[in-house]
């Protein structure tokens, strides 16, 4: 079955300083945390993707206009109160090891090496119809 | 992965074999799709069966054959299939070398179609790599980390563009050359590009498609000996990626060129490079691929970051800046002209950017590193952090963090 981990934060759902406030080595410790965890995972067969969203203040809002044609929205948004950091999706055997690994993910080192444990919104992502239905 | 002698055979012979079939049959979309099965086949018989004594000729038949087989099931085409058969002279199939002999003009032949101005960069980028690098669909799809299906959507729909176009299989008229060789070197400098500084994604340096850019270039270097763009493109490649293994630190971070250990460079890629370039900046005329390797060159050539020779490298661009319309020149101006004539200076060139580079990450990273010259420390560390925050580059904002992070804690001087 596959999840998406979605790293998702907003003002309310975080208690720790933006990354680029932090100390250095800091800043490195959460880096290698990061890698390392991915490479288990891709070790452990369980990896499907893992990708970071690049900053939201440039971040777009399009809507088809009636006559099809795009309406954006240029960022900031400051009245939108979450966004999307990154998330990974992992192929595992159970909803157990899905939150397993969102709760491994939510530990990474913060400032003082402190687990920053951000929230992970866990979901499993559809799949195919079954053989027989 | 590693790659066998017989990969590099195949990936030399894959162009001249679509080049062989495309001329007999007239079909290049038809071709290229046979001569990938004969690839195919190569690479699972060939190490169980052994090498055949004239590979060239054993991938012809096999994907004629390939060809043949595709046109007769196609029932509906039965027109076609008899004139395809007829077309196939039986010496032809009993001795499919025997119409080699411009497998040179063939491989150029099919750039040319596959550089095609009428494709969009990602398209000829994906058919160039599987027509004349003989990649397999699924090794492009990997590299530029997109499902097989899509890369497979679009390599198919390059070729219908082609096919629709009408472009015909044949070299350009002598007159069409330089705009058509351009399409060619901006194709192949894409292809390296995507390989040595990922735009996108995680992995610093995707290894295969700088390399696979190399040994294209390198062919067309071969084809083209006395133009001066080629070796200059070549040079530009072989220059740049002899620092890799240097811009890669342990944990898979960053390192800009200033902090590089240059004994890590590779010194047989820099004397090629510099002999390369060389040999081609007399010949003239000049062009932006030559200048950009001259320039690489000069840094390659300081035995430490502090010996470069900075007031070349400020000539040369000023040179490249008449030549080419890129705004981030600009940007290597700047960062010239603060080591030859103070941070101050540099700066000051920045001071009105015209406004594609106004948005742009790395104007803010070259003028952090300007600040931080200067020892203006809380501007430096504010564009470090807008500069993290605009790039799309996962180490290239790891990097522009860490350097904020760094600046802001050292000691006030």
């Amino acid at each position: 079955m596959k999840y998406m981990l979605l790293m998702q934060f907003s003002a309310q759902n975080v208690d720790f300083p933006k990354l680029d406030e932090w100390q250095p080595q800091e800043i490195q410790a959460h880096i290698r945390f990061m890698k390392e965890t991915n490479a288990e995972l891709a070790a452990a067969g369980e990896l499907v993707d893992a990708q970071g969203l690049a900053m939201p203040e440039q971040a777009r809002i399009v809507r088809s206009h009636s006559g099809g044609a795009p309406v954006v929205t240029e960022g900031p948004f400051p009245e939108s109160k979450e966004w999307v950091a990154g998330w990974w999706i992992v192929d595992c055997e159970t909803e157990q090891r899905a939150i397993e690994i969102a709760a491994a993910v939510s530990a990474a080192p913060g400032p003082g090496g402190r687990p920053l444990n951000m929230p992970i919104e866990v979901r499993q992502v559809m799949a195919a119809p079954p053989s027989e239905l | 992965m590693t790659r066998t002698p017989d990969d590099d055979l195949l990936r030399e012979l894959a162009p001249q074999v679509v080049g062989v079939l495309t001329r007999r049959y007239g079909d290049f979309a038809a071709a290229e799709d046979a001569v990938q099965e004969a690839l195919l086949a190569a690479a699972t018989q060939w190490p169980v069966d052994g090498r055949p004594a004239n590979p060239r000729g054993w991938l012809v038949q096999v994907a004629s054959r390939r060809l043949v087989e595709q046109v007769r099931s196609e029932q509906a085409r039965r027109r076609r299939e008899e004139l395809v058969a007829e077309q196939v002279p039986v010496d032809r199939r009993a001795a499919p070398g025997a119409d080699l002999a411009e497998e040179g003009d063939d491989t150029l032949t099919l750039l040319f179609l596959c550089c095609h101005p009428v494709l969009t960069p990602a398209s000829a980028i994906a058919l160039t790599l599987r027509s004349v690098g003989g990649l397999s669909t699924g090794e492009i799809a990997r590299a530029f980390l997109v499902p097989e299906s899509t890369m497979g959507q679009r390599i198919s729909r390059a070729k219908q563009r082609i096919k629709a176009s009408g472009v015909p299989f044949q070299m350009p008229a002598r007159q069409e050359w330089p705009a058509r060789l351009d399409a060619v070197l901006h194709v192949l400098y894409l292809v390296f590009n995507e390989g040595y500084a990922s735009s996108e994604g995680s992995e610093l340096r995707r290894v295969e498609l700088s390399r696979e850019a190399i040994r294209l270039t390198r062919a067309v270097h071969g084809l083209l000996p006395a133009d001066p763009e080629v070796a200059g493109l070549l040079a530009l490649m072989l220059l740049t990626e002899a620092r890799g293994p240097a811009r890669t630190g342990a944990d898979g971070e960053l390192v800009p060129l200033a902090a590089q250990d240059r004994g890590r460079w590779d010194r047989a890629m820099i004397e090629e490079g510099v002999a390369l370039v060389t040999a081609a900046l007399p010949r003239g005329p000049v062009g932006p691929y030559q200048v950009q390797a001259a320039i690489a060159a000069v840094h390659d050539e300081a035995a430490t970051a502090g010996e470069t020779d900075w007031p070349q490298i400020l000539a040369l661009y000023g040179v490249l800046a008449q030549l080419s319309d890129n705004p981030l020149i600009l940007l290597e101006q700047a960062v010239a002209t603060a080591m030859v004539r103070g941070p101050a200076a540099g700066l000051a060139l920045l001071a009105a950017p015209p406004p594609e580079l106004a948005a742009h990450h790395r104007y803010f990273a070259v003028r952090a590193y300007l600040h931080e010259l200067a020892g203006e420390r809380d501007a430096a560390v504010a564009d470090y952090r807008t500069a993290a925050r605009r790039t799309a580059s996962l180490p290239e904002q790891q990097h522009l963090t860490l350097r904020a992070a760094r600046l802001a804690v050292a000691d006030t001087p």
